[in-house]
């Protein structure tokens, strides 16, 4: 084993590199976790709606996304739809960013189809009853929805979530394909530039293990907090 | 180059890549290469998850750590661990194939642990201690009652492994690795005039892989649902054919094919 020298990585430049890095990374999950958890929802309640249609477009979003591996939807977003746009938004999406923001439709996209199987789920795990037996206390929909029937789904939904959000943040390490600068495209970059491979890698892996390890903690907490009950039927 | 044209050129190549006058790639090497990753990792991940539910804690707490360490990286970091350290190990040059398929061995075992970790603990505890009563010891009880029994629910959740396992794959363009998306990026680069046509084409290559062994998945779960409900008659084909055509319409909620990983 060669001698460890994490010095060089703990400064100036690389350090930078690095650090920008993880930046592009976080920003990459929080923006697509925004746009993907309401999107999801929408799709959730598409795929339970009373109009036959609507359920079948929203079962084809679901499953034409899923089975397609992300580094091809990434793919597909940085070299094929900025040809299917028209000239002057393909000029100013070059202008800027186009790798990070490839990168963040593919991941929005993946994550929304996960997203709505996990609260699809949720939102079936409420026994019909409760709608009624809300009801016959005397509540109306609102209040059917906040205090019977959301804390029930809640319970049953947000642990689903929280492990795809675990999935999100270890996903986007794929946009590197694409050439977005987050971490493990800079790790790359370091590694190069250093030579040192093993230091470099081990502090790619610690800070993706450290926000897992959050991630993970959050879920275990919430579930400690809220644990799910058996619904009454 | 019209898509027609394209497809007159490159239909072969995107199948088995430079094979037979190089190595194999393209189509078949995405599906040779998920299939062997997972039949290795199998036996792997049986030993992990027996080793999660261990009553020795020198044997539990570090398959733990490892199981929780590979969760929580991005397969990208695993492959990369393989790619630059593999050598060191090994002390010869890895081929990219090999880099691949020790990164997904390694990989899928931990995922895997955690599916067989799950198919023990859901076992009724009467069956370990009817085990123990007709005098058998641990590892028998574990080898001829527990584990069957386990693997056997496990099934649906292998099959849905495979179809994550083939979009894993994928991944391996980033080493270069010549797997279906190099070649389409090595085809995208010789036409340049069509990536539309390119990229859609190789996520419809995935599509009907991953879509078909998920369909397979269901079909699978259904039949074992119905046979631990009528254990004498096993479905006969056309009921195989009609659960299989109406799992794309009716969705059961599965209990342990609750892939949540596919985010791959």
């Amino acid at each position: 084993m060669p001698h460890l020298d994490f010095s060089v990585l703990l400064q100036g430049q690389f350090l930078d590199w690095l650090l920008a890095g993880v930046r592009l990374s976080l920003t990459l999950t929080v923006l697509a976790l925004v746009i993907a958890l309401p999107l999801g929802t929408l799709i959730a309640l598409a795929r339970l709606a009373p109009f036959p249609p609507l359920r079948a477009l929203a079962w084809t979003y679901v499953e034409a996304v899923r089975n397609v591996p992300l580094l091809a939807h990434m793919l597909f977003w940085y070299f094929a739809v900025p040809e299917l746009l028209p000239d002057g938004v393909k000029a100013w999406l070059y202008a800027g960013n186009v790798e990070a923001a490839a990168a963040l439709a593919a991941l929005v996209v993946y994550t929304a189809a996960f997203v709505a199987e996990d609260v699809r789920s949720g939102l079936r795990s409420v026994p019909p009853g409760q709608w009624e037996a809300a009801k016959s206390m005397g509540l109306r929909f609102a209040g059917s929805v906040r205090w019977v029937v959301l804390p029930q789904a809640l319970r049953a939904t947000v642990p689903p979530l929280i492990s795809q959000t675990l999935n999100l943040w270890k996903n986007t390490s794929i946009a590197t394909v694409v050439g977005a600068a987050e971490l493990m495209y800079q790790a790359q970059r370091v590694e190069s530039a250093t030579f040192r491979g093993f230091e470099t890698f081990a502090m790619a892996t610690a800070t993706y293990l450290g926000v897992s390890m959050l991630i993970t903690g959050a879920g275990v907490l919430y579930q400690r907090r809220y644990p799910v009950r058996p619904a009454g039927h | 180059m019209s898509i027609a044209e394209m497809i007159d050129t490159y239909w072969l190549y995107v199948l088995v890549g430079q094979y037979p006058n190089g190595p194999l790639g393209g189509l078949a090497l995405t599906v040779v290469l998920a299939a062997l990753g997972l039949l290795l990792a199998l036996p792997l991940g049986v030993l992990l998850g027996v080793a999660r539910v261990s009553r020795r804690a020198w044997l539990r707490w570090p398959v733990t750590a490892l199981v929780y360490v590979v969760r929580g990286t991005p397969l990208l970091m695993v492959i990369f661990w393989a790619y630059f350290f593999l050598p060191a190990v090994t002390g010869h040059k890895t081929d990219q194939f090999n880099t691949m398929l020790a990164a997904l061995v390694i990989f899928d075992a931990a995922y895997l642990a955690e599916i067989v970790r799950a198919g023990l603990q859901s076992l009724p505890s009467g069956q370990r201690l009817a085990a123990e009563a007709l005098g058998m010891s641990r590892g028998q009880s574990l080898r001829l009652v527990l584990l069957p029994q386990a693997l056997r629910h496990m099934l649906p959740s292998l099959v849905n492994q495979f179809a994550s396992t083939i979009k894993e794959t994928s991944l391996g363009t980033i080493i270069g690795l010549s797997e279906l998306s190099f070649i389409a990026g090595q085809v995208n680069a010789q036409v340049l005039v069509q990536p539309v046509a390119v990229y859609g084409m190789l996520a419809g290559c995935y599509f009907v892989m991953c879509f078909g062994l998920s369909r397979l998945a269901h079909a699978v779960e259904r039949r074992s649902n119905r046979q631990r409900a009528t254990p004498v008659t096993a479905p006969s084909a056309v009921d195989r054919f009609y659960a299989f055509m109406r799992g794309g319409l009716r969705n059961p909620v599965s209990t342990l094919a609750r892939n949540t990983r596919t985010s791959q």
